[in-house]
């Protein structure tokens, strides 16, 4: 009895430690990525590469997804609007919702689950296929060559794709809003244009996703690079980044929100 | 250090991974212009040595000496250095899977050097050819054939003209002719360059015929050293049943258990 209590507390103990000690590992991993940053901007056509990979390709799931998000918000927010007699705040509604909240967080998870997923498993395989290995005895630092660079394009890409994100709402929005359902075209835009505050709500959106870039771009890189040299550990690898990133986008949406927007 | 100090030399080398000893008291010298092979069965600590030598690792104790450098005491700067005098050539290849061949032999070049692309480009036909391969130059990784990949790697690995090159198990997985071929490369390319070449490998009777040393390692110990003919004329038991393959002998062909009968009639006993 007292020993299967003493082993679950110990077992506690080193699962409690081992998260705490891996956690440093990718501080460590972090300050390493930007001390090794200067090749990604020295030259900077490794990482337009990879922003290619990373954001370029990201695009197409983007914009359609902020557009339906955009319809869906159009829908829902008219029905609600117009119990109040204010359907013509629907702009206004869509747009805050989308550069405040939905753009940025939902560009993110998004952008997690199709570029965050690829650029673990790309390393992660790199790094199982001793390519890795490969570069450090040709004397290349491949977290100068390999991880830098993706880390960077993955920075850079996420707010734009969050811009779009919103950009694409907001059309979503006015499609069904306006267009389909017959709200005042005039008041619609009229209203958004003088209700959205750049600083307060467009800066701090891009603040919020520049963040998320930040988180979902180290996880990956960290996690391709931490994994496992095979064909379970890339794809457990590759899972956590999902994960992780989603729970950590999440949970720092919470805070910026609450330093952010507290009225 | 004078030219015929060795290039590679290894004193009372330990290395420990995990609290268990992988290498213990590993002496070795590679000499300049000789081509040397570190044989002995998988997980005999054959591929940690080679990783010792090019500073991937740092030994629990000893030392490992390139051009009388100790690689373990260099800093980050100094052994990048001296990784560029040093080829590798590793077990599956390790091509950059993202670009063709053409690049991957040129990756070294534009990393390292400011020559020209019209430089570049005749040097890597140049490495190219010199595997037989000028013509699969615009091919990607997951177009060519293992013995071909395996070829293209060593061309990407003596792009800088190395002074050592490593191979780690470069015949595994190779069809006869192509084992062949890649024999004669490592012999050709080492008498070259003027170089010296290490050979992590198992396979006995390709190896005996282009080496001129070999070392002998079992259970992270060097058992047995000496050349071609000193080698298939031991009478160690364990060198003549890695070089005659035989099933038994030193090296067990059960893996340890519990006693045969006892395995197979105390488990009917108590069903």
């Amino acid at each position: 009895m007292l020993d299967s209590a003493l082993s679950a507390v110990r077992g506690l103990g080193r699962r409690v430690t081992d998260r705490i000690w891996r956690l440093g590992f990718a501080s460590r991993f972090f300050l390493m990525t930007l001390v090794y940053s200067g090749t990604s901007f020295r030259r900077f056509f490794l990482t337009i590469r990879e922003i290619y990979f990373t954001g370029v390709l990201s695009l197409i799931i983007i914009l359609v997804s902020g557009l339906f998000v955009g319809m869906v918000l159009g829908l829902q927010g008219y029905d609600t609007l117009q119990r109040y007699g204010s359907s013509e705040a629907l702009g206004i509604l869509v747009a805050l919702s989308l550069v405040r909240e939905l753009g940025p967080v939902v560009a993110a998870l998004l952008f997690a689950s199709r570029a965050g997923s690829a650029i673990t498993a790309e390393i992660g395989l790199m790094k199982a296929t001793e390519q890795l290995s490969a570069m450090e005895m040709m004397a290349i630092n491949p977290i100068a060559r390999v991880v830098a660079p993706r880390f960077w394009a993955g920075v850079i890409s996420m707010p734009l794709l969050a811009a779009l994100f919103s950009a694409m709402g907001i059309f979503g929005g006015y499609l069904v809003g306006v267009q389909l359902i017959g709200v005042d075209e005039g008041s619609f835009w009229s209203q958004m244009q003088a209700s959205v505050d750049f600083r307060e709500d467009i800066v701090n959106g891009v603040i919020k996703s520049a963040v998320f870039g930040v988180i979902v771009s180290w996880i990956a890189v960290f996690e391709g690079y931490d994994s496992e040299p095979t064909a379970e550990g890339v794809s457990s690898a590759t899972t956590r980044t999902v994960v992780t990133s989603s729970l950590a986008i999440l949970a720092a949406d919470f805070i910026l929100t609450a330093f952010m927007f507290r009225g | 250090m004078s030219p015929s100090d060795p290039l590679v030399k290894i004193s009372n080398l330990n290395f420990t991974y995990d609290k268990r000893p992988i290498l213990t008291g590993i002496n070795m010298e590679i000499p300049r212009g000789k081509v040397v092979a570190i044989m002995g069965q998988s997980g005999c600590g054959k591929t940690t040595t080679l990783r010792l030598i090019g500073g991937q690792l740092k030994p629990t104790s000893g030392e490992v000496r390139v051009t009388g450098q100790a690689v373990h005491e260099l800093d980050a700067d100094r052994l990048y250095a001296l990784r560029r005098r040093m080829g590798m050539l590793f077990q599956f290849g390790a091509l950059f899977t993202d670009i063709s061949v053409f690049d991957n032999v040129a990756f070294q070049m534009r990393e390292h050097t400011d020559l020209s692309e019209e430089m570049i480009r005749d040097l890597v036909l140049l490495k190219l050819n010199a595997v037989g391969l000028r013509g699969a130059q615009n091919l990607m990784p997951s177009e060519l054939s293992g013995g071909m990949a395996r070829r293209v790697a060593l061309a990407r690995a003596i792009a800088l003209d190395p002074l050592l090159m490593m191979y780690d198990e470069p015949f595994t997985g190779l069809d006869p002719i192509s084992m062949g071929v890649i024999g004669q490369l490592i012999r050709k390319l080492n008498d070259a360059l003027g170089g010296s070449s290490i050979i992590v490998t198992h396979d006995v009777q390709e190896s005996l015929q282009i080496v001129d040393y070999i070392y002998f390692m079992s259970d992270g110990k060097v058992v047995a050293e000496g050349t071609p003919e000193q080698i298939r004329a031991s009478d160690k038991a364990y060198v003549h049943q890695f070089v005659w393959g035989e099933i038994d002998g030193p090296v067990p062909f059960q893996y340890p258990a519990a006693p045969y009968r006892e395995q197979i009639y105390g488990g009917a006993a108590n069903a």
